[in-house]
C-alpha cells in the first residue's frame, strides 16, 4: 500500500488486468522474443508514464495543454543532441538530463504563469500556438536538431545490443546491452507513474483535485490557484521530459515525428480519455490498448481493407485502409467521451454508474 | 453618475478608438525600416488580403465562443471541407478555370464557394447537434469532443480524396497583378480584400442595424437575461454556429486558391493562426477579430521581410505584448 500511495485500484478486475499487464510487460524479453514485441512492450512504457504525467494536468487539474508533446520533445532533442555531439559515453547521458528536464520545467514555469493567470479558458489556445511554433522552431534549427531528419546517435557501450552481458548457454537467453535497456525504460517508468501517484495523493493533490471541481472555491479557501496550476503544469512537465529522454534512449534517435508531432498530442489525448481520466492507473490501461491497436489492429485493418476491395465495395476499402485507423480511434474517442467519461478504469470501479458517475466535470 | 433628464438623448457608449490604431500605427511605424515604398505597399496589401481571410475563417468562431461560451478545436475542420468540396466543382471544369475570361471564371468559382459553404454549413449543423449539444456548458468535455471530431474529418477527408496534395490553380483571370508605376499587387488579393471586406461589412450591419443582430449581441453580453425575455437562443446559437462553419468553408476555399494547393493537413496550420486572432481580438468580439486577423497578416508579411527568422515566432510574441497590454485581449466584450 505504502508504494502505491493509500490509492490502490480498488477494483478486483481492474487489479487483474494490472497485474497482467505488468507482468507482461516485465517478462516481454523472455516470452515473446523478437524485436516488434519488445519495442511494443518499451513503448508502452514510455507512453504509460506520459500519458500519467498529462492525466496530472487533464485528470486533476482539468485544464487542457496542446504543449505536453514540446516537453517530451524536450527531453528527447536534449538526450539526442548531448549523446549525438559529445559522442557515446555517459558524460552525455548525464548533460543531457541535466539540460533537458530543467528547460523543460523552466518553460512550463513562464507558459504557466503567463497563461494560467490570464484566465483559465485561454490555456488550451495558448498551449497549442506554443507548442506549434516549437514544433516549426525544432525543424528549422537543423544545426542544431537535425531539422526533418532528426538525430540519430550511439548508445554508451553498456546499452548496446552487441554488449553481451549474460551469455546464452547459463539461462538459455541472452542477456544483452538491448534488454538490459528495455529494462532501464521499464524500471524509470514504473518509478515515474508511482511518483504521480503519490503526488495526486498528496494534500497538492487534493487541491488540485478542488481546483478542478470548483477553482472559484478553492480560491475562497485560501488556496492560491496559479501557484498549485503552475506548479503541476511543471511537474508534468518534468515527467515528460523524463519520458521523452526514455523515449528517445530506446529509439536511439529524436525527430519530430517521433518526438514532436502533433499527432503525438492527439494520441496522449486518446489514450488518457480511453483508459480513464484523473486515475493514473488510466494511463497504464490507456496506453497499453492505444499502442497494442496501433500495432496490431492495423495489419488486421490492412486484411480487411484488401477483402473489401477484392469484393469490390466502394469507398469501405479507402475507409478500412491501415492508415485510417485514427479515425476509427477518433469515433471510439467521441464516443467514450461521451458514454463512459470515467474511461476504462472508471467503469471497472463503478460498473454500475454509467454517464454522471465517478469524476464529473 | 450624472442625472439624466427624461427627455434627454441616452449617453453614447465611449468609443475604443486605441486597438484600431493599432495596425495603421504598425504599417507607418515599418515604412522606414523597409525602405522603399513601393515594397512597403506590396507587403500591406499582401498582409491586408491575408488578414481578410484569416478573419473569414474567425469570425465564426469568436461568435460562437462569445455567444455560447462552447470551444470549437474542431472550426479548423470546416477549413479543410470547404477547400476540398471547392475542388468537385473546380476540377471538372478546370477548362472554363484556365479560360483567359473573368466570367468564364466566376461563373464557376462562385458556384464552388457556394457550394463549400452549404457543405460546411450543413456539417455544422451536424457537428452542433451531435458534438457539442450532449456537453453543453462544460469546457473540457466540448474542448475533447471536437477534437475528436477534428480527428474523424481529416481521416475521413484523407479515406475520402485519398492523402496527396491537391493542386488548386488560380483561374486563368486572376492571376497576374495590377501594376501601378512601380508598386505590383496580385489580382487575386484585391478580390480576397474585397470579400473579405464585403463579409466583414455584412456581419457588421447584420450585428448592429438588425434585431436578430441585437439579440446575437445581447446573448453575447448576458445569456440568460435573453433567455428570460424569451428568446429561443439554443435557435439562434445553431444559426450563428452554422453561419460561421460556412464561412469557415468560405475562407478554405479562399486559402486554399491563396495557396493553389488543398491538404487536409492546412486545417492544423489555420487552427493555430485563427486562435491567436480570436485571443488577440478578445473572445466574441467581431471588430477584434478582424483588427487582431490584420494584426496577425501584419506581423507575417512584414516579420517574413525585415527578420525571416523571427517570422517563426511572431505570432506568439505578437500575442504576449497585446495580452500584456488587454489581458482579455483588444476588446474584451464577455463577462467571462
Amino acid at each position: 500500500m505504502m508504494i502505491l500511495s493509500g490509492d490502490p485500484p480498488r477494483s478486483r478486475v481492474l487489479t487483474l488486468v494490472l497485474v497482467v499487464v505488468i507482468l507482461a510487460l516485465a517478462a516481454t524479453p523472455f516470452l515473446f522474443p523478437g524485436a516488434k514485441a519488445l519495442n511494443v512492450a518499451a513503448k508502452i512504457c514510455v507512453f504509460a508514464a506520459l500519458v500519467a504525467s498529462y492525466d496530472l494536468l487533464l485528470g486533476y487539474t482539468g485544464s487542457v495543454s496542446f504543449a505536453h508533446t514540446m516537453f517530451y520533445g524536450i527531453g528527447s532533442y536534449a538526450i539526442a543532441i548531448a549523446l549525438y555531439g559529445m559522442g557515446p559515453n555517459w558524460a552525455a547521458v548525464a548533460t543531457g538530463i541535466v539540460v533537458g528536464l530543467p528547460l523543460a520545467a523552466l518553460l512550463a514555469l513562464a507558459i504557466g504563469l503567463f497563461s494560467l493567470r490570464v484566465a483559465a479558458i485561454f490555456f488550451a489556445m495558448i498551449t497549442l500556438a506554443v507548442a506549434s511554433a516549437f514544433q516549426v522552431l525544432a525543424s528549422q534549427l537543423s544545426w542544431l536538431t537535425g531539422g526533418e531528419d532528426g538525430r540519430s546517435f550511439q548508445l554508451p557501450e553498456l546499452l548496446r545490443p552487441g554488449t553481451v552481458l549474460i551469455s546464452k548457454s547459463l539461462f538459455g537467453f541472452e542477456i544483452n546491452g538491448r534488454i538490459l535497456t528495455f529494462y532501464l525504460v521499464f524500471a524509470v517508468s514504473a518509478l515515474m507513474i508511482l511518483a504521480l501517484l503519490r503526488v495526486v495523493n498528496s494534500p497538492f493533490g487534493r487541491v488540485l483535485q478542488a481546483i478542478r471541481e470548483n477553482r472559484f472555491r478553492a480560491e475562497a479557501l485560501g488556496f492560491r490557484t496559479v501557484f498549485h496550476l503552475t506548479y503541476a503544469n511543471c511537474l508534468a512537465a518534468l515527467v515528460a521530459a523524463g519520458a521523452g529522454i526514455l523515449n528517445a534512449l530506446w529509439l536511439r534517435y529524436a525527430g519530430p515525428d517521433t518526438s514532436l508531432s502533433f499527432s503525438i498530442m492527439l494520441d496522449i489525448l486518446l489514450m488518457v480519455v480511453i483508459g480513464g481520466m484523473g486515475t493514473i492507473y488510466g494511463a497504464i490501461i490507456g496506453a497499453s490498448i492505444f499502442i497494442l491497436a496501433q500495432n496490431y489492429l492495423q495489419s488486421l485493418m490492412g486484411v480487411a481493407s484488401k477483402a473489401a476491395s477484392e469484393a469490390g465495395l466502394p469507398l469501405l476499402p479507402g475507409l478500412l485502409h491501415p492508415d485510417r485507423w485514427l479515425l476509427w480511434l477518433g469515433l471510439l474517442f467521441i464516443a467514450s467521451v461521451y458514454f463512459f467519461p470515467t474511461g476504462v478504469v472508471g467503469r471497472l470501479r463503478n460498473p454500475a454508474g454509467g454517464k454522471g458517475a465517478g469524476s464529473s466535470h | 453618475m450624472t442625472e439624466l433628464a427624461a427627455n434627454d438623448p441616452l449617453p453614447k457608449p465611449k468609443r475604443d478608438i486605441a486597438p484600431v490604431l493599432l495596425p495603421v500605427a504598425l504599417a507607418l511605424l515599418v515604412i522606414p525600416l523597409i525602405g522603399s515604398t513601393s515594397s512597403w505597399l506590396t507587403l500591406t496589401a499582401a498582409s491586408l488580403a491575408m488578414g481578410m481571410m484569416i478573419f473569414i475563417m474567425a469570425s465564426g468562431l469568436t461568435l460562437v465562443f462569445g455567444l455560447m461560451d462552447v470551444l470549437n478545436f474542431g472550426h479548423g475542420a470546416f477549413i479543410a471541407v470547404g477547400a476540398y468540396v471547392a475542388t468537385l466543382v473546380l476540377a471538372p471544369f478546370a477548362a472554363s478555370i484556365q479560360a483567359d475570361s473573368l466570367w468564364m471564371n466566376l461563373a464557376v468559382l462562385a458556384p464552388a464557394a457556394l457550394l463549400s459553404m452549404a457543405v460546411s454549413g450543413a456539417l455544422g449543423l451536424v457537428v452542433e447537434r451531435v458534438l457539442i449539444l450532449p456537453v453543453y456548458g462544460q469546457h473540457l468535455k466540448q474542448i475533447l469532443m471536437t477534437t475528436g471530431g477534428l480527428i474523424v474529418a481529416e481521416q475521413t477527408l484523407y479515406a475520402l480524396w485519398g492523402p496527396q496534395i491537391i493542386p488548386m490553380p488560380l483561374p486563368a483571370s486572376l492571376r497576374g497583378s495590377f501594376i501601378l508605376g512601380d508598386v505590383a499587387i496580385a489580382k487575386y488579393r484585391v478580390l480576397a480584400m474585397l470579400i473579405g471586406l464585403a463579409i466583414f461589412i455584412a456581419i457588421q450591419l447584420v450585428l448592429n442595424r438588425s434585431k436578430l443582430g441585437l439579440l446575437i449581441r445581447a446573448g453575447v453580453e448576458n445569456r440568460e437575461m435573453v433567455e428570460a425575455l424569451g428568446y429561443r437562443i439554443r435557435r439562434l446559437f445553431l444559426g450563428v454556429f452554422m453561419t460561421g462553419s460556412a464561412l469557415a468553408g468560405l475562407g478554405g476555399v479562399m486559402w486554399a486558391l491563396y495557396r493553389e494547393q488543398v491538404h487536409a493537413s492546412m486545417s492544423d496550420d489555420l487552427t493555430v493562426l485563427i486562435f491567436i486572432v480570436v485571443i488577440i481580438g478578445g473572445l466574441g468580439s467581431i471588430g477584434g477579430c478582424f483588427i487582431g486577423a490584420i494584426l496577425v497578416a501584419m506581423v507575417a508579411n512584414y516579420g517574413g521581410f525585415l527578420v525571416p527568422k523571427l517570422a517563426l515566432v511572431s505570432n506568439i510574441l505578437l500575442m504576449v505584448a497585446i495580452l500584456m497590454w488587454r489581458p482579455r485581449g483588444l476588446y474584451a466584450v464577455t463577462s467571462r
